[in-house]
């Protein structure tokens, strides 16, 4: 027994010293290159982590429609979209320098937690160089906050929550999409006009990041202009029923409903404001009004009527009349037989400055990449001339404001653009309140 | 050897190897090929697979052995994880301080839900721990705010103070055991194969031998004794004159601090904490894991664990365009279906793949994947060389007697 014992023993040292010793070798066979992921054969990968399930289920659909689209184009197929209207020519349809793009897809299942486990599968099994998509903020901060541990660039996908850029921003993160701050900022004056200067507002939230900030900036935004806040309530994400929420808004005193939610929580929480016969009530002798902060298509389509007359704003609405918005809009069209969301319109755009980026700078590095888009003037790409600001790697551009239409003529134009808001009146300084505490840091190359 | 019989050392040699090697096992396709989508040798699935296996194996120590089915473990997983952030945004970089620290917080905790949830046995003690798992997650998710950031998750800032680091310079600092950072990554090419031997696997690794050890001598030990008799009859203990509540206690404190072990390396190897780690879906997950491995078993929660994360993390990424790479050769309208039937079962329906299987386990191995391995050695398994083992066994008692 004792000298069975004595071998078992030693065969578990020599399984240890045999791994040790696999391993060592190693030491000399890693960090070939100079970043992480570096591509090395005729390919490139691009990773696209979008909601597939969850509340933002029918966002993360569209994102993944735009991003095919777009890996089409670049790839040199289809009929380019808005590589022929985009001001910068760098891009040929050859891939991104030479190399063909290929992309893998994940599910961020609106979780910060598997939105980082997908992001990390990318990085390291699949060997993405750059990663894109998502449609909350939650998890665009998280998977942000990864990309920059790990080298490689983000991309950001929808995410309107001030903190993206503001105090969670990072050297390897981008943001083409609006913020809070610059939806309070278009929707202000319209609000002003339509419902006037005394109102008193009741503020339903999703309780995350993007919830906080929009909150936040609404309420600054519209108490600036003599409207008060009655009440503030924050609801969790993905709720389903919101009907407890609503209930108490009709004995507050308020006359006005800001709803900070979006996707799902918005279709299910408007329909409900709807039913509870809030739009046909009197409030302090006034009509008792909605208004949705974020708004787009896909939601417009999912509340239905009950989105008739409600103001709101969008980063983008393919009903603009430029040239980049049509021929994206086309060639969506085309591949899909429906016209593009905002969500899938951002994400489309994103891959576009990135493969752009690259082929500028000459190089697949990260920290070129961020060189090349900090400060980069574009135009060309649906939202007129627009700057990549180089303090908070934020795009700065107009802001469409936009309700829901009272007659539709399909279920395509259930959205009409009210006033487009200038870049100027919605830009802010880097460091202003809402948005501080945050810094850049350094670009990371990774390995 | 280690005080273990003869069977349990030669399981634990096994774990131990098979941990070892995982990185070549796991990737047994080279990189290029078409079936490297199943290959899931990369250091943060590999960590996963570990750290869950630490979880479920924890779990098992109180549903295996005492029959008490937890429905809040995630509780401590995600005490665990805030714990350790805190750690490194406070006092340091280094992993052991902070696993030390989530390990002792998921065990206050344990002791304070376990006193009050074993009042209760069975369903109601599941509803109990339940509960306290939903009042953690929501605390978490908006009122405990400060400190635990709710749904955007607890992260690592360049102004935290870490008093123990000096400066760190210009990016955030990375995990680390006493200057080996977990991300630290090598890799192997040999031909067309690639294989990434990762510090913080490695980590892992060794924690989960220790903790799969600790379990074996508690499985092995007079106290493992009592649980299992707890299972069989708590009533008839209580009349013989016994207390249980103590050996119960301290069976649910431990596997709660193996789960607070679990989500201290989660953050160690990943420094986030998010509030759906300790949801009630986490929670279901591990009884899942603990159930489709085989509960009571040893290594059976473990496999479980794989299997789960292997699913959630390979499956949920094939997508409809690697279906068509994969029906290539057949004609168009052949290819076109194939795909369709398939559809529902991969990408975001990797649930519905994971719930049939759940369900064939379940129906078909009632004591899960170790009772099919089980199955399946005894089908190959000579009948004489059973004979001679009964036979030893009589040859060995007959020569103590003498």
């Amino acid at each position: 027994m004792r000298r069975q014992n004595f071998s078992r023993r030693g065969l578990l040292r020599t399984g240890a010293i045999g791994g040790a010793g696999l391993a060592l070798p190693t030491i000399f066979t890693s960090s070939a290159s100079a970043f992480t992921n570096a591509p090395t054969g005729s390919a490139v990968t691009l990773g696209f982590n979008v909601p597939q399930t969850g509340a933002y289920a029918d966002e993360g659909a569209d994102e993944l429609r735009a991003f095919e689209l777009a890996v089409e184009h670049l790839n040199g197929g289809g009929d380019g979209g808005m590589l022929n209207t985009f001001s910068s020519k760098a891009l040929d349809g050859t891939g991104i320098m030479g190399k063909k793009v290929e992309f893998v897809t994940g599910d961020t299942q609106t979780k910060s937690d598997a939105a980082r486990a997908s992001a990390q599968s990318m990085i390291q099994k699949d060997g993405a160089i750059m990663i894109s998509g998502g449609s909350s903020s939650g998890v665009a901060v998280a998977v942000q906050g990864l990309c920059q541990e790990a080298g490689v660039i983000f991309m950001s996908g929808l995410t309107h929550s001030n903190d993206t850029t503001g105090k969670d921003r990072k050297a390897n993160g981008f943001r083409h999409f609006f913020n809070a701050y610059m939806s309070a900022a278009a929707l202000a004056p319209v609000l002003q006009n339509l419902y006037g200067t005394d109102r008193k507002a009741y503020h339903l939230t999703a309780d995350y990041t993007w919830g906080w900030t929009q909150e936040e900036s609404i309420a600054a935004a519209t108490e600036a202009m003599g409207w008060q806040t009655t009440e503030k309530v924050r609801t969790p994400l993905g709720a389903g029923d919101f009907s407890s929420y609503i209930a108490p808004v009709l004995n507050s005193g308020a006359d006005v409903l800001v709803l900070n939610h979006y996707g799902g929580d918005m279709v299910n929480s408007l329909t409900q404001a709807v039913q509870f016969g809030l739009r046909e009530r009197q409030a302090n002798g006034q009509d008792f009004q909605i208004v949705v902060p974020l708004y787009s298509e896909l939601m417009a389509r999912g509340a239905g009527s009950a989105i008739a007359g409600i103001p709101g704003s969008q980063n983008w609405d393919w009903k603009l009349e430029d040239e980049g918005t049509k021929a994206f809009v086309k060639s969506f069209g085309e591949k899909y037989g429906f016209p593009p969301s905002q969500a899938a319109h951002t994400c489309y755009v994103q891959t576009l400055l990135y493969a752009d980026a690259v082929t500028r700078a000459g190089d697949f590095n990260p920290c070129a990449v961020v060189e090349a888009l900090e400060g980069y003037e574009f135009d060309g790409l649906g939202n007129g001339p627009t700057l990549y600001r180089a303090e908070d790697h934020q795009c700065f551009k107009d802001v469409v404001v936009v309700k829901g239409a009272e007659n539709p003529q399909d279920e395509f134009h259930l959205v009409e653009i009210v006033e487009v808001t200038p870049t100027e009146q919605v830009t802010y300084a880097p460091d202003h309140p809402m948005f501080a505490g945050g810094a850049l840091g350094e670009c990371n190359p990774g390995a | 050897m280690l005080g273990l019989e003869r069977k349990d050392t030669l399981l634990l040699i096994a774990v131990a190897f098979i941990t070892l090697f995982a990185p070549i096992i796991l990737n047994p396709f080279p990189a290029g090929s078409a079936l490297a989508q199943f290959n899931a040798g990369y250091p943060d699935l590999m960590q996963r697979f570990v750290i869950f296996g630490i979880f479920a194996i924890g779990f098992n120590i109180l549903f295996g052995l005492t029959g008490y089915l937890s429905f809040g473990h995630a509780a401590f997983l995600g005490i665990g994880s805030y714990s350790a952030v805190w750690m490194f945004k406070l006092l340091s970089m280094n992993v052991i301080p902070a696993i030390l620290l989530s390990i002792v917080m998921a065990g206050l905790f344990a002791l304070v839900i376990g006193f009050v949830s074993l009042r209760r046995s069975g369903i109601y003690f599941s509803i109990l721990t339940l509960a306290f798992a939903q009042m953690s997650y929501n605390l978490a998710y908006s009122v405990l705010t400060p400190i635990t950031n709710g749904e955007t998750g607890l992260q690592l800032t360049l102004s935290d103070p870490r008093i123990l680091d000096g400066d760190t310079g210009g990016g955030l600092p990375v995990t680390s055991l006493f200057g080996a950072e977990m991300r630290e990554t090598t890799t192997l090419f040999i031909g067309p194969w690639s294989w990434d031997f990762s510090v913080g696997y490695y980590f892992c690794a060794v924690l989960m031998l220790l903790a799969f050890y600790l379990s074996v001598r508690i499985f092995r030990s007079p106290f493992g004794m009592m649980l299992r008799a707890v299972k069989s009859n708590q009533q008839r203990m209580n009349y013989t004159g016994l207390n249980t509540r103590p050996y119960t206690l301290a069976a649910f404190v431990i596997s709660g601090m193996y789960a607070g072990l679990a989500g201290g390396l989660l953050a160690a190897m990943d420094p986030l904490a998010g509030a759906d780690r300790m949801q009630w879906t986490a929670s279901g997950e591990v009884v899942l894991m603990t159930i489709l491995g085989g509960a009571g078993t040893l290594i059976g929660p473990v496999l479980g664990a794989g299997f789960i994360k292997y699913f959630e993390n390979i499956f949920s990424k094939i997508n409809d365009g690697i279906l068509h790479q994969w029906f290539a050769f057949m004609p168009d309208g052949l290819e076109n279906v194939m795909v369709a039937l398939i559809h529902p079962f991969i990408g975001k329906g990797w649930h519905l793949t994971l719930g049939i299987m759940f369900m064939l386990v379940v129906i078909f191995l009632p004591g899960g994947l170790v009772e099919g391995a089980q199955r399946t050695g005894r089908m190959f398994r000579r009948r004489d060389r059973n004979a001679d083992h009964v036979e030893s066994d009589a040859a060995r008692q007959r020569a103590a007697a003498e």
